[in-house]
């Protein structure tokens, strides 16, 4: 009873202080209501403008977080590297767009051509890498704390993330990365708007129609792959015998072992369909972002593994419904609020969930495994 | 068929078997009794191969099973219906039924063991779109040997299929259990219940701390002093 009492106390505090953080650094992170309210009755399509966008965005962190909550339902590991295979996935699909001579392309079709085959490039580096990682770095730690894995994801991470700085300064294998070092962002051509320009077509494809609004074909193509990802995932996980045994595990590794599992080839899939989902995204995010930088992984991994959590890790609905929450919020924080202030925004998000709703939207609480 | 000959299993420092042998004949029911703690859970993890055994060896005929690893002893006939169950929960009674037989690829035999099944437990057809985690102990048993049963298993390992149940239920279990034997499944059984065992089985050991003091048939186990008063409660 008592301790029943406390927690509510303690939950009140906690509600009171995060109110008065808000008021307190909310206007200066834009946080400002009638301002806000002017913004939205002057233009009203700009809310749409900015769900579209969006949308857009939180696809691709929905695609990341997929990785991370499959990861973490298996094994319960939270990969911190997944951020870094996205980076080197776009990194990827960069170079192979370059080497195949597409970014120099003029003819559409060749264009696109290249682009499928960046995308399946992209997906089985991801793929292979992220196996490989599981293979070298956790295997072995499975047993042990649960922190020593995620020193270790640490330390992959940082890997990574050196592997990218070197990777973005080899200005031979990529031309386009110029002269400015690997620690420079680098642009990530807009080959989708090229391909538009070669049909004589308008980026923008509601362009002519009436309405003021601008939804690009990155925007469509980013929907369209995502949805076919995540369909195509929930039904590998819910039909195969693959994606049952995967859940199989997830839910008991024992009685999994008893039935024939074999435990260490569900776990690879596992991290090869998250690190394949991961290089598909890197392709995906670069051409809808236009950039391509070392130290990306890092901040879209937070950002994802924030999705992650909040729509309830573990969950696979869960890290899709997490991904798009989390994109329209920062696209509401970048258009009304204040740009620099969004991370800040999507961190308050992983707090409060945290200390609210640990597992998350969908999430259902579990308990502690003997 | 089955046979372990003097194995030794630790759970890091802790001797958990101190040197079990036995033996399991094709088509019988044989018992392992014993209290708490003596190592029966133990006994079937580690001819199933989640633990490795520190010596000695078990073999199915000619097969050393000890060597093998933990998912392929399944695919050589050996099935559990283990401790605390271990059903999916968050997986319908239809999926729990259908990785029962992972190991297998005849389909034909696949759907024929699920008809099987589902007579056997009729309350799992019932239930066959629910959720796992939403049955009640008696029907997660059910499941549990279901799922077993699915892997077409020539040597059933049950690890206390009465435990927490109903005593009307009980009853079903091991009526069911002698069914399943009839059927010629070998049956592997480790119960606290030693009286409900000892009554359905051909042959018993009686385990304490880790090692086997009496093997016998199940009559003069139910006979034996020692036996009456430490397990069947007789005074």
């Amino acid at each position: 009873m008592g301790k029943a009492n406390n927690l509510k106390i303690r939950n009140v505090l906690i509600t009171i202080v995060v109110i008065y953080i808000v008021l307190l650094i909310g206007p200066i992170a834009g946080f400002d209501i009638p301002n806000i309210y002017a913004q939205v009755a002057a233009n009203p399509l700009q809310l749409v403008q900015f769900l579209i966008i969006g949308l857009a965005n939180g696809a691709i962190l929905s695609i990341i977080a997929l990785g991370y909550t499959m990861v973490y339902g298996i094994i319960e590991l939270v990969n911190f590297a997944h951020g870094d295979v996205y980076m080197i996935g776009v990194f990827t699909s960069l170079t192979v767009l370059s080497l195949t001579g597409t970014l120099d392309a003029k003819d559409p079709g060749r264009i696109i051509l290249g682009l499928i085959f960046a995308l399946v490039i992209s997906i089985a580096v991801g793929a292979g890498l992220n196996a490989f990682i599981e293979r070298v770095a956790y295997r072995r730690l499975r047993n042990s704390s649960r922190l020593a894995a995620l020193i270790s994801a640490i330390g992959v991470s940082f890997i990574l993330e050196n592997i990218g700085l070197i990777w973005a300064g080899q200005t031979w294998l990529v031309p386009l990365f110029g002269t400015t070092g690997g620690a420079s962002q680098k642009s990530f051509p807009d080959l989708l708007g090229k391909i538009m320009a070669g049909y004589g077509l308008n980026v923008n494809l509601l362009a002519n129609t009436g309405i003021k609004l601008t939804f690009n074909i990155k925007d469509a193509l980013v929907l369209v792959l995502a949805a076919v990802m995540m369909t195509g995932l929930r039904l590998f996980v819910q039909n195969t015998k693959t994606g049952k045994a995967m859940r199989a595990v997830a839910q008991n590794r024992d009685a999994s072992k008893m039935l024939g599992i074999d435990i260490d080839n569900v776990i690879s899939t596992t991290f090869a369909i998250g690190g394949g989902l991961a290089g598909a995204a890197g392709l995906m995010a670069g051409l809808y972002n236009n950039t391509a930088w070392w130290f990306m992984g890092f901040r879209v991994g937070l950002e994802s593994f924030t999705a992650a959590v909040l729509g309830g890790i573990g969950n696979i609905t869960g890290g899709m419904l997490g991904g798009f929450l989390i994109g329209l919020l920062a696209s509401f924080s970048d258009g009304y609020l204040n740009a620099r202030w969004t991370h800040a925004w999507v961190f308050v998000i992983l707090v409060l969930v945290l200390l609210f709703r640990p597992s998350g939207l969908l999430g259902e609480h579990v308990g502690e495994k003997a | 068929m089955l046979e372990l000959k003097d194995v030794h299993t630790y759970y890091g420092n802790i001797h958990a078997l101190k040197g079990i042998s036995l033996k399991v004949n094709d088509g019988e029911i044989v018992t392992l009794i014993g209290s708490n703690g003596a190592g029966k859970t133990t006994t079937l993890r580690t001819i199933q191969g989640l633990l490795k055994p520190r010596s000695g060896s078990i073999k199915l005929d000619d097969l050393e099973l000890h060597k093998l690893p933990s998912h392929q002893v399944a695919t050589h006939g050996i099935a559990q219906s283990p401790e605390g169950r271990m059903i999916f929960p968050r997986m319908s009674v239809m999926e729990n039924l259908e990785m029962g037989a992972y190991a297998r690829s005849d389909k034909d035999g696949i759907g024929k063991d699920l008809d099987r099944v589902l007579t056997l437990f009729p309350r799992l057809r019932e239930r066959i779109k629910q959720k796992g985690g939403t049955l009640s102990g008696g029907e997660q048993q059910m499941l549990a040997m279901a799922r077993a049963l699915m892997a077409r298993p020539r040597i059933l390992l049950l690890d206390e299929p009465s435990m927490g149940l109903a005593p009307i239920l009980v009853d079903l279990i091991f009526e069911t259990i002698v069914s399943i034997n009839k059927e010629g499944t070998t049956i592997l059984l480790v119960e606290q219940n030693a009286l409900m065992a000892l009554s359905i089985a051909n042959r018993g050991y009686v385990l304490q701390t880790g090692e086997i003091i009496l093997s016998d048939t199940s009559d003069n186990l139910r006979n034996n002093d020692e036996v009456q008063k430490s397990y069947l409660g007789v005074v």
